[in-house]
């Protein structure tokens, strides 16, 4: 089943294009990673894929519900309260993890459920079992300020999981964190691919994109420059994939 | 001439000194809120409005605010002026000058949160009210505590240019007991109730940042 469908997205800032003719897709269970030069536009096509920037042109579909359709040119999207249901499908996790300051880690974790409607019993049992899962369980009437990075991190991808979400986005999710650090947010992400949890990554970690991705996209200036399996892309002859990669990895 | 008596005397003004601090709170803080949130709203000319409202607050004297606000009824629709009014007229301006330094110490406060928060609370599911009241205002109040008690505790002594129209204030009646006694005693005393109404108030503030401090941002 196809989770996530991009078709020909476009977006432009201040008449400037960012993102000029992006088309992906995305299976249930599947893994994408976006690599590509600083700049090349992985975030903001992240942003168009979780509607925090709207799109110029093309088509994003959830579960073959439209979000946005491209019509005569112009980027039409869906009534508030379809994007409403329509957004409790994703899940997103910031680089800079964005925990809400004045909220302990578990209720960081339990208030976005009430928002959801949950009652106060299944959110709290909920979070203690992802709390326990992530190790954060001595953690949980701690503040942000209090963790580590990575330990912000995993707070963050629980509070992402909490929602069930269909998808979880990630925006370079271990750049913020020094290499120790990075090790522990990307086991757990590791631990959601071994659940088939469907997840696009935008990363630098190419060991981990080569490792863990069903897909990779290699973006550059807007555009899919290449893309493949693991497998083929990292034995492409593309001399800008070669360099790139090979940069990253030396 | 005790000091007992002197207070007795100032009593009433006191009363009065401390109605329009607390009054001027009450209006101004969530008048400041209202004002700060049509300053930063999309539409321009909203926006210019109260940023010209918040410029001439800034920009010219309270007593001559208070003066203007006094007399406007008289001379711009010249209708009489009741004594009662002279109270009115300064809750008024204080509300309304106080109002625009609130609004930009909140403004200060909302700038200063991260546009992260907001985003992340959109991915969550908040709607825009929910945003603003669970997860934007509170860290606004934390970050906008230590001015707001400066200002607060500007607004103790600024009470006094009640004199300007002769509001029985504490400082008003302080001057007049002065100047028939030829003591400078009653002002003596009036400086003293202002020192205490403002360590009173110093700690309150003190006690609600404590309040707020267990987290950090
Ligand atoms: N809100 C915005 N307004 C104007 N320009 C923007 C905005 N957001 C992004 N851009 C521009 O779009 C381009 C792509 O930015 P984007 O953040 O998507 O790149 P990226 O691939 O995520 O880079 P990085 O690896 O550094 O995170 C950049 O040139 C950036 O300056
Ligand atoms: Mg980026």
């Amino acid at each position: 089943m196809k989770i996530l469908e991009m078709n020909h997205i476009k977006k432009s800032f201040d008449g400037v294009g960012v993102i000029s003719d992006i088309s992906l897709s995305v299976n249930e269970g599947e893994v994408l990673s976006i690599i590509g030069p600083s700049g090349s536009g992985k975030s903001t096509l992240l942003r168009c894929a979780t509607m925090l920037e709207r799109m110029d042109g093309g088509d994003l579909v959830y579960l073959g519900r439209y979000a946005a359709r491209e019509e005569d040119g112009r980027c039409v999207y869906a009534s508030q309260q379809d994007l409403k249901e329509i957004k409790r499908n994703i899940g997103l996790v910031f680089q800079n993890f964005n925990l809400f300051p004045h909220y302990s880690v578990l209720k960081n974790i339990v208030a976005p459920q009430l928002i959801a409607g949950k009652t106060k019993e299944n959110a709290e049992s909920r979070a203690m079992e992802l709390l326990k899962s992530l190790g954060l369980t001595d953690h949980r009437d701690k503040y942000p300020c209090q963790l580590s990075g990575g330990q912000q991190q995993r707070v963050s991808i629980a509070r992402a999981l909490a929602l069930d979400p269909q998808i979880l986005f990630f925006d370079e999710p271990t750049s913020a964190l020094d290499p120790e650090l990075t090790a522990e947010v990307l086991r757990v992400i590791k631990e959601l691919a071994s659940q088939h949890m469907t997840m696009v990554i935008v990363t630098h970690e190419m060991e981990f994109a080569r490792e863990l991705s069903d897909w990779i996209i290699f973006m550059e200036n807007g555009y899919i420059q290449a893309e493949g399996t693991p497998k083929d892309l990292f034995s492409t002859d593309n001399a800008r994939v070669q360099s790139f990669v090979g940069k990253l990895r030396a | 001439m005790s000091l007992v008596t002197v207070f007795t005397q100032l009593m009433g003004g006191m009363g009065i000194t401390v109605a329009i601090f607390l009054l001027t709170l009450l209006f101004s803080m969530p008048l400041g809120m209202l004002v700060v949130l049509l300053r930063m709203s999309a539409n321009k000319v909203v926006s210019a409005i109260m940023m010209v409202y918040i410029s001439i607050m800034r920009g010219t004297p309270l007593m001559l605010q208070i003066i203007v606000i006094y007399f406007a009824p008289y001379y711009v629709f010249h209708i009489n002026i009741s004594s009662s009014y002279r109270f009115i007229a300064v809750i008024i301006a204080f509300s309304l000058n106080y109002a625009a330094y609130f609004a930009e110490i909140y403004r200060s406060g909302f700038k200063s949160v991260p546009h992260g928060q907001y985003e992340a609370a959109n991915v969550l599911g908040y709607n825009r009210s929910q945003t603003f009241f669970h997860i934007i205002l509170p860290q606004v109040i934390k970050r906008v505590l230590p001015p707001v008690t400066n200002e607060v505790i500007t607004l103790v002594k600024d009470t006094s240019l009640a004199f300007a129209i002769a509001t029985a204030e504490m400082f008003t009646i302080a001057k007049q007991i002065s100047a028939k006694e030829a003591s400078l005693m009653p002002l003596m005393a009036a400086g003293l109730f202002y020192y205490i109404f403002n360590a009173l108030v110093a700690w309150g503030c003190a006690w609600i940042e404590k309040k707020y401090d267990y987290y950090r941002i």
